[in-house]
């Protein structure tokens, strides 16, 4: 068998730290575990349970650091050679030796029963309580699954901790820009310093896969198996990091994180970004609402729009957004760049139009359609919808995100209806879609199309949904945004 | 008597920094050595091959195991012999394990497990009620429990209902997967480490499988990350694992099962099928009731039959029935073995009851929290009969169960009667989001309906410098067992809880316990913790008598680390201790505790099996979709009857999280066999329980819980109830609020039943939706 053991040099808890791997896919979790680091628990190793959940500091150009909390039983510790690593251990040395507020209120108001997710929680809190948003609510520990307290005790430590003043952490060692050096020379994973090197040994190793935020590959490297083929990792590519508004058209980067993307249409960034807020009630509403359903705070973290594509799931939830969105996807190799309409990109189950030697660079999606003279009588109703059997950190049993443009007169100009969940592909109501173009908006017009919506798709059974009720879903949930879009009151409520 | 303290749990702060170290994570002897298994990849067939020889020989391999390896009895089971650790002949569910490799990391002995060659030839499997149904495949003879003449007062009713009612298992989901590890030491004692709530039976069960005396083998449990009865008698198999391969190996082995084997390999909350007939009068009175309950027992019996007992003991919830013809049977499917979960087959029970008068209500169109109302035990004097025993016979005095002081309460704390206007008024305006309410009652018994099980034992050592140890033979799983005890030690010794430590439950401290189970854990060792610590008091009382030259009328007081005379003498805790030890007297005691009066007829399933009772009211109100079949819960307040706390910020803990728990198991914990047995649910990507965001913010007013106050309970340790398990049939109260909600979505009024599947996930609710508009 391969011996592909290596040392990666990090900074845990404040001190230079080499930790031992017995690959470069093993996961941060498994190789903190085997070098006694037990306060970072495995509860499930799917990033569905957040108990492994730690902190990464990552620093920015213009030095402000951020903490960042992620799941880490999905991330390979050969992605993050000179990364700084909070654990739960460490966060009383960051205090003064004093348990850390997030600590601290957890003990007080009984947060914590059996103890076994507690170290995740206190994690994901601290994250938040040091986060420039600060925004200490239930999405802070949506991806902490608690089996004990029924979440209400760490609510009641949550508020205390709202009204105690963030502090700036002590010094903390800077990342050794030596360590932090690319691992080209490690020939399982490795860590290109720009897209151009990147697309070089994409070229060279057709067979080699990206590995993006590792949301999605993470479930295999949490299993402890050899990965079969070499990997690049793309994640911290300056060039797939762009997220910008200019001639009316958004540019996200593929390696842009959700919760990044998320910032900027709350308008919360730190200016390196467009601000997009003016666009969350508009065209971007359905995108708004779908990253709130995608997924917990640490998966957001970590996942891109880049690897949803690359991923390709027919239950990937942002891609009927993307469809809906009439949005283009921008295909770069050293060969050049092309631009794939979002409907061309889909081929197959898994199956994109994406070449061996192509990366997905970024996600383009035009704001504005009308001209400035139509902007004032034209309007675009949009939103996205989401059923799982949770509210909350699910997979969709159907996703769908609709868009209908309407012209001064109310006149139906532009339709989409895009789903995800009942076909081998994300897909778009096409014929449903015809049928509106040139209708009057009124909630009647879910029984114009309710036939060609029954007819148009035929989708499985599965453990999360049965055939019969994933086909209800796909008119119900037209005619759920029907009804919104025709009473204010309800699309307020909603 | 002053309160006792709402103090954080006793290892919070091992919580908050990663201290608290689990069983997988105390310091192993090095080399240790890792356990994988291989599993069946049928439900039900013969072994024809199982060559394990390229196995052997991959990188890092130890040892492999098979039947043939086991020197003593190849069996686990718990109640009787029909488990073996590893398939001789057959394979009985999918996902059994058929071997376990023996490598020096995890990862070696995944990769050997695929080199297993196995050859299975498949048998015709049992995935159903109705597969059990058609093959009268049952475990043991059917169980009866029989009051009066239920099939006269049947014919005899005004009315009468009959249905079918399923509900669906569950998965413990505990955070801390199953663990265990063991070693020979020096002395040739197997030391065996494991996430178990029941060392003794785990030790009882080594012993067996390696033909030793229990004498030589040593159970400890230093606290598990959850368990919820999952790790009753589950981890017992993974103990007899470890310790085997120890014994072979001459190493220490490890088992730390990874999520999906351990949802594929371990029992669950057992799902179960009713039939009934119920007779009830105008009022919806039930008169009699008959019905066959069947629980899905799975492969082995494992603890199905006081499952059973406990639903069929259970089916009258806080109702008085007249007349009570009930039959219960086990069936034997191709499934893992169910096994214990919180509340053991009372949820069960109390779910038929509810779904009956939810009927009965309808169909009388009358309130549901009135028919429920009407149906309490208790009623007015000059009565036909007293309604005052339950239908195994128990009596149940209206004072005792506090009822209807507490559904007063939960109808106040719930706003229920404005709550409920408000909804009708919500419902006329808004066609496709309906909301509902539901009030909803618990009584459960507390005790084992086994009479031998309920007993405790502890050992307390006071140490010459005034410190204490206090051993005990309950286990620590997240429920606060561990903090109520030191807070009984500290209050019964009259000392500060910082001069006491509780230590790791070990069968070489307390032997022959129960499980900690039955909610009797706090009950049981709070008892059996008390009498030792009064045993030793006593021995230092006589010393100070000595000392202080007082009669033996003279009554001594321990309180804030002093002991005092009504004469005005005093003493330090400390100093007295330094005395007796002077004075040469015995320091430890053991104390024993053994609940009086329980009595159970284990062939009529009749008699007194419970103290007491535990109850408890919840109003929930939800709001559903029409659309897709979402919902919310908008708000939930909960009252329960936990008698004179002995730890208020536990107790509370342990209500919520029960009334959550139960909420995820009635709607949105699904899990989902395939055509071949093969169960797909087995990571939380699949299995969904609830997270922070199905919950109501206690802080906006939207979720509370109130304690029942003035409620001390006599004869239980200092005034306290059981708080472990009747809080999760709280959640009853969502699944009938989603029903009123339903109901609501009706284009025409009708009587009839609203069926509602168990679990409600969304699609069950759009079901049940388009059934009552159609």
């Amino acid at each position: 068998m391969t011996n592909r053991s290596i040392a990666i040099q990090i900074t845990l808890n404040g001190k230079a730290t080499q930790l031992a791997c017995s690959a470069p896919t093993q996961t941060l979790l498994h190789a903190l575990n085997a070098a006694g680091h037990s306060g970072t628990k495995e509860g499930c190793g799917d990033g569905d349970c957040g108990a492994c959940t730690v902190v990464l500091l990552q620093t920015d150009a213009n030095g402000v650091t951020r903490s960042v909390a992620v799941n880490s039983c999905l991330l390979p510790a050969g992605q993050l050679a000179g990364a700084h690593i909070l654990t739960v251990e460490g966060l009383k040395a960051l205090n003064s030796g004093a348990l850390h507020p997030s600590q601290e209120v957890m003990v007080r108001h009984g947060g914590s029963q059996c103890g076994y997710c507690t170290p995740g929680f206190v994690m994901s809190l601290f994250a938040t309580f040091h986060s420039a948003e600060n925004m200490l609510d239930d999405a802070a520990v949506e991806g902490n699954l608690c089996r004990c307290t029924g979440y209400n005790s760490i609510r009641r430590a949550m508020a205390e901790l709202i009204d105690i003043p963030t502090f700036a952490l002590a010094e903390l060692p800077a990342v050794n820009a030596q360590t932090a050096k690319n691992h080209e020379e490690n020939q399982w994973l490795y860590r290109p310093a720009n897209l151009d090197a990147a697309l070089r040994l994409k070229q060279n190793q057709p067979q080699a896969q990206w590995l993006a935020g590792a949301t999605d590959l993470g479930l295999e490297f949490s299993r402890d198996a050899l990965h079969p083929k070499p990997l690049i990792a793309i994640d911290a590519l300056a060039e797939l990091s762009l997220l910008k508004l200019y001639d009316g058209q958004l540019e996200i980067g593929a390696g842009v994180s959700l919760s990044r993307l998320q910032a900027a249409l709350r308008g919360k960034n730190d200016q390196r970004d467009s601000d997009l807020s003016m666009h969350r009630n508009g065209a971007l509403r359905g995108l708004y609402t779908m990253l709130h359903w995608f997924a917990a705070t640490q998966v957001r973290n970590r996942a891109t729009l880049g690897g949803n594509l690359g991923t390709a799931s027919p239950i990937g939830d942002l891609l009927p957004v993307l469809l809906a969105l009439d949005a283009e996807i921008v295909l770069q190799s050293l060969r050049g760049e092309r631009s794939v309409d979002a409907p061309n990109y889909f081929l197959d189950y898994r199956k994109t139009a994406l070449l061996a030697d192509e990366l997905v660079r970024c996600v383009r999606i035009k704001l504005a359609t009308h001209s400035n003279a139509d902007a004032q009588t034209t309007r675009t109703l949009t939103q996205s919808y989401k059923v799982g059997k949770r509210g909350s950190d699910d997979i969709s049993i159907v996703a769908a995100c609709f868009l209908l443009e309407l012209d001064g007169d109310n006149v139906i100009t532009k339709a989409r209806l895009a789903y995800g969940g009942i076909a081998a592909i994300p897909i778009r109501a096409i014929a449903a879609e015809a049928l509106l173009v040139g209708q009057s908006l009124s909630s009647n017009l879910s029984a114009l199309v309710r036939p060609a919506l029954h007819a148009a798709f035929t989708p499985l059974s599965d453990f999360r949904g049965s055939a019969d009720y994933r086909k209800q879903l796909i008119v119900n949930l037209f005619d759920k945004f029907l009804f919104e879009m025709t009473h204010t009151d309800a699309a307020a409520h909603a | 008597m002053s309160a006792m303290s709402a103090s954080p749990h006793e290892s919070a702060i091992g919580h908050v920094t990663g201290a608290a170290r689990y069983t997988d994570e105390l310091a192993m002897p090095s080399g240790c050595l890792s356990m994988m298994p291989v599993l069946s990849t049928l439900a039900h067939a013969r072994i024809v091959q199982l060559d394990v020889s390229a196995a052997r020989l991959a990188e890092g391999v130890i040892d492999v195991i098979t039947a043939a390896d086991i020197p003593g009895l190849n069996d686990t089971g718990a109640i009787v012999h029909d488990e073996p650790l590893l398939p001789t002949t057959t394979v009985e569910f999918y996902g059994q394990a058929l071997a376990w490799i023996v490598a020096k990391t995890d990862a070696q002995a995944i990769s050997a497990a695929k080199l297993v060659r196995v050859e299975l030839a498949p048998l015709p499997p049992i995935l159903s009620f109705s597969d059990a149904q058609a093959a009268q495949a049952y475990h043991m003879a059917p169980k009866r429990l029989i009051r009066g003449d239920a099939e006269s007062a049947l014919t005899a009713s005004p009315h009468r209902l009959s249905g079918t009612f399923e509900s669906g298992g569950q998965d413990h989901f505990y955070l801390e997967t199953h663990a265990s590890w063991a070693y020979m030491d020096s002395e040739n004692l197997l030391r065996v480490h494991a996430s178990t709530q029941h060392p003794s039976e785990t030790q009882h069960i080594v012993a067996r499988v390696l033909a030793l005396r229990q004498h030589e083998v040593i159970v400890s449990c230093v606290r598990m990350g959850g368990a919820f009865g999952g790790k009753e008698t589950q981890a017992n198999a993974f103990a007899a694992l470890v310790a085997l391969a120890a014994m072979r190996t001459g190493k220490p082995v490890r088992i730390k099962l990874k999520r999906e084997a351990d949802m594929t390999l371990t029992g669950k909350r057992h799902p179960f099928q009713t039939h009934y007939d119920v007779g009830f009068d105008s009022d919806g009175r039930i008169t009699a009731l008959r019905a066959e309950l069947i629980a899905d027992a799975g492969w082995s019996l494992d603890l199905s039959p006081p499952v059973l007992t406990r639903a069929m003991a259970h089916i009258d919830n806080a109702y008085y029935l007249p007349h009570v013809h009930l039959t219960g049977l086990m069936a034997r499917t191709n499934k893992v073995s169910n096994t214990a979960f919180r509340g053991f087959g009372g949820p069960q029970g109390m779910l038929v009851i509810e779904e009956i008068i939810s009927a009965i209500a309808r169909q009388l169109d009358l309130a549901p929290e009135v028919v429920r109302a009407h149906n309490f035990y208790g009623g007015k004097t000059g009565m036909e009969l007293a309604r005052d025993h339950t239908h195994y016979g128990q009596p149940v005095r209206d004072g005792g169960l506090r009822m209807q002081r507490i559904w007063d309460i939960a109808l106040k704390q719930g706003n229920y009667p404005a709550r409920k206007q408000e909804l009708a008024a919500f419902n006329q305006t808004s066609p496709m989001r309906k909301r509902g309410l539901a009030i909803t009652p618990v009584k459960f018994g507390i005790s084992f309906n086994k009479v031998t099980y309920n007993q405790a034992g502890a050992h307390v050592l006071i140490y010459h410098d005034g410190s204490v140890h206090v051993n005990h033979g309950g286990t620590e799983m997240g429920q606060g067992l561990h903090s109520k005890m030191l807070a009984v030690a500290a209050r019964t010794l009259g000392i500060a809880q910082s001069h006491i430590k509780i230590m790791v439950t070990s069968t070489e401290k307390v032997p022959n316990t129960s499980a900690t189970a039955a909610s009797a854990g706090a009950d049981l060792n709070g008892q059996a913790v008390k009498s030792a610590c009064d045993a030793i008091l006593a021995r230092i009382f006589a010393v100070l008598r000595t000392h202080w030259d007082l009669q033996d009328a003279i009554e001594l007081h321990c309180a804030n680390d002093q002991i005092s005379s009504a004469c005005g003498n005093q003493i330090c805790f400390k100093d007295a201790v330094a005395l007796s030890y002077e004075a040469r007297i015995s320091l430890a005691a053991t104390g024993f505790y053994a609940t009086p009066g329980l009595s159970w007829d284990m062939e009529h399933n009749t008699g007194h099996p419970f103290y007491y009772f535990s109850c408890g009211a919840a109003v929930s109100e939800v709001e559903v979709d029409g659309y897709t079949g979402e919902w919310r819960l908008r708000a939930a307040h909960l009252v329960h009857d936990v008698g004179d706390s002995l730890n208020p910020l536990i107790d509370i803990g342990q209500i919520e999280g029960g009334f959550v728990q139960g909420m995820g198991w009635l709607t949105m914990e699904e899990l989902v066999w395939d055509a071949h047995g093969r169960l797909r649910t087995v990571a939380p990507s699949t299995y969904k329980i609830p997270t922070i965001s199905e919950v109501p913010d206690a802080l906006a007013g939207q979720f509370s819980t109130t304690l029942l106050d003035n409620a001390a309970q006599p004869g239980v340790i200092y005034g306290s109830k059981a708080a472990g398990e009747p809080p999760l049939m709280l959640a009853i109260s969502v699944r009938e609020a989603l029903r009123d909600a339903v109901a609501a979505f009706a284009i025409t009024p009708s009587c009839a039943p609203i069926k509602l599947d168990c679990p409600s996930t969304p699609e069950a609710i759009l079901r049940a939706v388009i059934a009552v508009r159609s």
